[in-house]
């Protein structure tokens, strides 16, 4: 199952630029493990040993996977994942 | 010296002359380390330095006039110094920045009839200063556009002031300066006075260590649209710090009564670190970092804090 994920622009240098990419997994989890294999990188930006780091939100469409399941939340056909960093920095 | 207790006819002159607290550390004894409170100043930040110096030398050389509304993007403080000088001046202003500052910087802009503009949270501060510049582009009459990350009366401001203080302050002693860069106006202004000094002061420029950080207000510059003022030749030394250093100090400092933002963590982490490093090799010396703001900025519920009760 592909779900869409939509990448901040500060990781669009692990994703050749684009601000829209694919990835699998039938959960946030998975599907993060999957992004790792053809973004290498963009892993380690999004998670830690406890699970997502502080800094970093992941929706599944408008929720935070913080208030869903984390890392286990399930996804199904049609969800959208967008990645959206805690600050606005500069 | 000039007290901090003083009598002024503006809230502008209330900015600057910021104290300096003492941060121990135990485990550098000859190194002494102070933290700049630049959280002190009316607007609560580093930021009013520069917004004073943009507004004022703009009304003194017509760019800023009766009639003219400003506009910039920014990703909270300079907005709030702006906010607040403004509503002292008459002056309208307009703020464009990520929906993702936090809300307590949007509420106090707000507080001061600030008009804010969001630009989208994914394309970061950098998507913010696209959005300004199209707008400028688009009403060329009726913006002053100061734009923080070019203007030159943004080090100005810290080359005046910021190290002049630190300077009269600290005395010849002083052996580091360590401050974060984002628009890099205060590592700007600030080393560039203090090069000057007869004596050498290494200045340490902080930056978060990936694109990709919880260090509100500083840039990856690598990864960023590079302000036109930052000059990577002024700072000595550049340390990358990890955002959850930088939070986990603010968390400890706060434990021993100096509550600062994440950026200010950070730069008293990499303070601490210059001075373990000293210690090791045997020397002594005295370190100044800035506190750009307070933590309290930082409390206000984000968009995931359901469970917030006000």
């Amino acid at each position: 199952m592909a779900t869409k994920v939509r990448i901040p622009a500060s990781l669009r240098t692990l994703t050749g630029g684009k601000d829209e990419v694919t990835a699998a997994g039938d959960t946030v989890g998975a599907l993060i493990e999957d992004l790792e294999k053809n973004h290498p990188g963009i892993k380690d930006r999004l998670v830690d040993e406890k699970g997502v780091r502080r800094f970093v939100n992941l929706y599944v469409g408008e929720e935070d996977v913080r208030f869903l399941e984390g890392l286990g939340t399930p996804l199904k056909a049609g969800d959208e994942i967008s990645i959206v960093p805690a600050i606005a920095g500069g | 010296m000039k007290s901090r207790a003083r009598r002024i006819e503006s809230v502008l002159d209330a900015v600057g002359n910021t104290p300096m607290v003492r941060i121990p550390v135990p485990s550098a004894p000859d190194v002494t380390v102070y933290a700049k409170l630049e959280s002190a100043n009316p607007g609560g930040s580093v930021k009013d330095r520069a917004a004073r110096c943009m507004i004022l030398d703009a009304l003194a050389d017509g760019r800023l006039g009766r009639g003219k509304t400003l506009i910039d993007s920014t990703s909270g403080n300079t907005g709030v110094a702006y906010s607040m000088f403004g509503a002292a001046l008459g002056i309208p202003v307009e703020l464009v920045m990520p929906e993702n500052v936090s809300r307590a910087r949007k509420d106090i802009a707000k507080a001061f009839g600030t008009k804010i503009i969001f630009s989208d949270p994914l394309e970061g501060s950098d998507g913010a200063i696209r959005d300004v510049r199209r707008i400028v582009l688009a009403n060329k009459d009726k913006y002053f556009y100061p734009d923080q990350y070019a203007n030159p009366s943004n080090p100005k401001a810290h080359y005046e002031g910021t190290a002049v203080e630190i300077l009269r302050d600290v005395g010849d002693v002083l052996t580091h300066f360590v401050a974060g860069v984002g628009t890099s106006g205060t590592m700007m202004g600030t080393a560039r006075r203090l090069h000057e000094h007869t004596r050498k002061i290494t200045c340490v420029a902080v930056q978060p260590d990936s694109s990709m950080h919880g260090l509100e207000g500083l840039k990856h510059m690598e990864s960023s649209l590079v302000p036109q003022i930052y000059d990577p030749k002024v700072p000595d030394e550049t340390m990358f710090i990890r955002t959850e250093d930088g939070w986990d100090m603010a968390d400890a400092l706060a434990l021993r009564g100096l509550h600062v933002g994440h950026s200010s963590g950070a730069n008293i982490f990499a303070s601490i670190k210059v001075a373990e490093r000293l210690a090791a090799e045997g020397k002594p010396g005295c370190i100044v970092c800035i506190v750009c703001d307070r933590g309290d900025r930082y409390f206000a519920p984000m968009k995931w804090d359901k469970s917030y009760v006000w």
